[in-house]
């Protein structure tokens, strides 16, 4: 029975490690409340808890338990319904919406991270039954490595170069570069917008960033994280200075414009290049072969 | 939820009567152009929408 505790303490600790480390409050405000912590440490809890007793119940052999344990296993599959709830219930009371599309990523990536904890318990204790605790440790470890690794996923800087542009207006019609994003009616906005908006070209690097660029829910994502750190001047009912991203539809690069509390542009390049490319969005016609024959 | 109207032109604002007619929508006619930027400015704060310029001495509120 010693040895046993000992296995799943082990598996335990570090299991809830990875957890805490995977958890990180970043710039996309979520999860920033405590309540928000306290609930998916404890889901990591026990996920660490399921994968830390396999091992001990197959060696013990107590199978029964192995069966509870799968069973255990899909609950959380509720987790990504849960993120998907509360992340579309809060999208009706925000002015710039982070779009479905991120919201799916979102949740997926709180889903598959407990995964990665159950993993990383299995792993461990499964070292420390069989070959000590000494290199439990290590296989705790390169699970750390291995888990942080994999949930950091491509971003746009990756896809894409994202440059500079100016604003100009030709008649009504407000422009980035050459790529048009609306038809503006009041002079003193479009005066406004020239003296404090801040612009950038998106440019993809091939075929696949193209499409990737190409659907609204990865610009959604683009425009949040953004405004959510730079700001935005919009306000419940002016709607007019909202942020946009559109798209040339000849050349296939994207124009983006804001009007910011921080009109930074270094910065505002910096977080571009940070945004995920969301797993819904991502193009892949270069993966097939009519769309690598396309591309010639 | 809240249920709300969007892709819809909430009203226009002209100075020439006879560039806007029937329709779905109040049409408002300004005497001059700083009366219908000053009229467009308050109707798109109130109805939420946003001023859009014809190009021709037309505006138009709306709602996205």
């Amino acid at each position: 029975m010693d040895k046993y505790i000992s296995v799943i303490l082990v598996g335990l600790i570090a299991g809830f490690i990875v957890r805490i480390i995977l958890l990180k409050s970043d710039y996309r405000h979520y999860p920033a409340y405590p309540h928000g912590y306290f609930t998916h440490l404890a889901l990591g809890f026990i996920a660490a808890s399921l994968g830390a007793v396999a091992i001990p119940a197959i060696a013990k052999p107590d199978f029964v338990a192995v069966t509870f344990l799968v069973l255990a296993a899909q609950q959380f599959r509720e987790i990504r319904n849960m993120e998907r709830e509360t992340l579309l219930k809060l999208e009706e009371t925000k002015i710039i919406s982070r779009g479905s599309d991120y919201i799916e990523g979102i949740a997926r990536v709180f889903e598959a991270r407990n995964y990665l904890v159950i993993l990383t318990a299995l792993a461990t204790s499964g070292t420390v039954q069989w070959l000590g605790w000494q290199y439990g440790i290590i296989v705790a470890l390169v699970c750390m490595f291995i888990s942080a690794k994999l949930m950091k996923g491509p971003q746009i800087g990756k896809i894409a170069d994202v440059i500079e542009a100016e604003i100009h207006f030709d008649g009504p019609i407000l422009m980035v570069e050459d790529v048009v994003i609306g038809n503006v009616g009041m002079q003193q906005t479009r005066d406004k917008m020239l003296s404090e908006g801040i612009a950038v070209l998106i440019k993809p690097f091939d075929d696949d960033a193209r499409l990737t660029l190409h659907s609204p829910g990865q610009r959604m994502a683009i425009i949040h994280d953004v405004a959510s750190i730079l700001g935005t001047k919009v306000d419940i009912n002016e709607p007019e200075l909202a942020p946009m991203a559109r798209k040339n539809v000849d050349k296939g690069y994207i124009g983006f414009f804001i009007v910011p509390n921080e009109p930074d542009i270094e910065m505002l390049i910096e977080i571009i290049k940070r945004v995920p490319v969301l797993e819904t969005a991502r193009g892949t016609a270069l993966k097939s072969h009519l769309g690598r024959k396309a591309a010639d | 939820m809240a249920t709300e109207v969007s892709g819809l032109i909430l009203a226009i604002v002209t100075t020439d009567v006879n560039k806007a007619a029937g329709g779905g929508c109040p049409i408002f006619v300004a005497a001059d152009l700083e009366e219908q930027v000053k009229m467009s400015m308050y109707l798109s704060r109130i109805t939420g929408g946003v001023v859009h310029d014809l190009g021709n001495g037309v505006y138009f509120i709306f709602k996205h």
